[in-house]
């Protein structure tokens, strides 16, 4: 029987020849990540695993990014606990305030993730990196701890749901939109425990970034892991920010899979998930009028350059709705830099925006842009779950940076195609 | 092992944001989370819940987040056992990784109401619903899962097993 990309991948680092759906392996790591949420708990843990320092001092990364800067007293106690952690095991990949971005931009960016890696991360859009043909998943802090401890974590092999790309997206349609259609088919455990295997003729007309969101997004069906193929687009990125020899898997033509779904990317609309789950997807032209509060453009999800450089072409030479707050958080230093020199910033700024240093800030209703009872939201975030971005009687509609762009301008939900006429 | 209480009974994608909000998220301190347990769908469990109560869900019970804190804050409320159609796989994990046990039986979900009272006997999967005098099986744990679960988690079966080795 052929194995999924996923599925070799778990074999070369089980040390197996070949593994099949449901098997459980033990499984070397690669990286093993954590945030100021996660990790605290994780280093609580870590002493009753009986060691005293980390596997491997190189294959730890540290990310401050949800509560940070510190947002009050308790959050810095818990970012103090990372800090103070990091400089007893002199862990290398530890990013403080001034080299932090938001952890699932940063390793790419950082080149801490090659094609064919494995990697965990307690926090659940640890899945993004199978943009880049790793496979990677999300876990919690005991997990974390054992793997600081150990080097290694268990898995069940993953069965797959295989998703054949063709097309390419019309204007300002792009992976949220993708993703966003893909929930709203397959439900918020449309891939329960499976991997979501994206190739097709398709996956080419799409960038990294584009990538990178709908990898992101697969544990919002439920899924372990989202994975794309490596070709020229993710060698090109690879080559940008990685030293390693990217290790490139792909599925074998007998590979099995659970389902296989084909989708025209040229048939996908702007996409938007109302409250309060993201597979509750309408269409851009059958949203009606939704009259918002604030707009959030940013997060693991869409904090890309190129989503940063979506929103301002809608932005350019337009004013924001008096009634709307609109929220920039560029994923990274980097991103930031590059918005800056682009002169996207000066965009924002014209047309009425804030733009933040790098924070999950307000997509976890943290901090910077939490949101009043019986506001709402369009926001380019992951998460739509009551009370996620403020007070339980407030909404979180899920989208695209065009369509978060135009909603500012409009001050309702907006189709970016139609923003002349606002 | 056994555990025993009354029902409290929620419904389908119970996320791991309403189980603990994220802004409660400033601190790792188990008491302090479980104050704030279910608190944005259920502002009446922490009031009401007692020791070794269960908590009966149907699917994709503890769906987003890879917050520990979540399968924490309901330990260390007092629930005993969850009992769900589905799980999310890493609400899963974490929640038998921090030795809380929970068991899949979308039978026994069909056939428990709020308030009612059930046993779960976890060496042989026996769910029984006490009220209703239904009785329901579920895969029992395998013994190191039973052994995981009884050594307060997996650091816990991990330092144990160190020990004995």
């Amino acid at each position: 029987m052929g194995m999924t990309m996923t599925q070799k991948i778990l074999a070369h680092h089980a040390n197996l020849p070949s593994v099949r759906a449901g098997q459980l392996i033990m499984a070397d790591l690669d990286m093993v990540l954590g945030n100021d949420i996660t990790a605290p708990v994780a280093i609580n843990e870590f002493p009753k695993f009986g060691k005293k320092t980390v596997f491997d001092k190189d294959k730890v990364a540290l990310v401050p990014d949800h509560f940070s800067p510190n947002k009050d007293i308790k959050a810095a106690e818990q970012c103090k606990c990372l800090r103070t952690f990091a400089g007893e095991h002199d862990i290398t990949n530890y990013f403080d305030v001034g080299q932090m971005g938001i952890e699932h931009a940063l390793l790419p960016e950082k080149g801490l993730v090659g094609a064919g890696d494995l990697v965990i991360g307690a926090d659940s859009h640890t899945c993004t990196y199978g943009a880049l043909g790793a496979f990677s998943t999300g876990v919690g802090s005991t997990d974390m701890a054992c793997g600081m401890a150990t080097g290694q974590a268990w898995f069940k092999v993953p069965s797959a749901i295989k998703f054949n790309l063709t097309g390419s997206f019309a204007p300002y349609v792009c992976g949220k939109d993708l993703i966003l259609h893909i929930i709203g088919m397959i439900g918020v455990d449309g891939a329960l425990y499976q991997s979501m295997e994206f190739v097709g003729e398709g996956v080419a007309n799409m960038n990294i970034d584009d990538r990178f969101t709908v990898a992101n997004m697969a544990i919002e069906a439920g899924a372990k892991n989202g994975i794309f193929p490596v070709d020229e687009v993710a060698l090109a990125y690879l080559k940008e920010h990685c030293p390693k020899e990217p290790v490139i898997y792909e599925a074998d033509p007998d590979a099995e899979y659970e389902r296989v779904i084909d989708i025209d990317l040229s048939t996908i609309k702007s996409t938007v998930s109302f409250p309060h789950l993201p597979s509750n997807t309408r269409t851009i032209d059958e949203v009606g009028e939704v009259r918002i509060d604030q707009v959030v453009i940013g997060s693991c999800t869409n904090g890309h350059i190129s989503d940063l450089r979506q929103a301002a072409a809608i932005l350019k030479g337009r004013k924001v709705a008096k009634h709307v707050r609109a929220l920039i958080f560029p994923a990274t230093q980097e991103i930031w830099k590059q918005a800056m020199h682009e002169g996207l910033f000066d965009i924002f700024v014209d047309s009425g925006c804030a733009v933040s240093t790098p924070t999950c800030g307000p997509c976890l209703g943290g901090h910077m842009g939490i949101l009043a009872e019986g506001e709402r939201a369009v926001s380019t975030t992951n998460r739509n779950f009551v009370g996620r971005m403020g007070h339980v009687k407030s909404e979180v509609y899920l989208a695209s940076p065009a369509v978060a762009a135009a909603s500012a301008v409009a001050g309702y939900i907006a189709d970016p195609n139609k923003v002349e006429e606002v | 092992m056994q555990a025993r209480g009354t029902v409290f009974r929620y419904g389908d994608n119970v996320d791991t944001d309403v189980i603990i909000p994220a802004r409660y998220l400033n601190t790792s301190n188990h008491k302090e989370l479980a104050q704030h347990c279910m608190e944005d769908i259920d502002q009446n469990f922490i009031k009401q819940v007692k020791k070794g109560d269960i908590m009966v869900a149907d699917r994709n019970f503890g769906c987003g987040s890879s917050r520990e804190h979540a399968p924490i804050a309901i330990k260390e409320s007092g629930i005993s056992c969850v009992i769900a159609r589905t799980y999310a796989r890493i609400f899963y994990r974490n929640a038998i990784n921090i030795g809380l046990p929970i068991l899949e039986c979308p039978e026994a979900c069909d056939g428990i109401k709020a308030g009612d009272v059930v046993s779960v006997d976890f060496s042989t999967g026996t769910i029984t619903n006490e009220t209703t005098k239904k009785v329901f099986h579920s895969e029992p744990f395998p013994p190191f899962m039973q052994d995981l679960i009884s050594s307060g988690g997996l650091a816990g079966y991990i330092a144990k097993r160190g020990q004995q080795a």
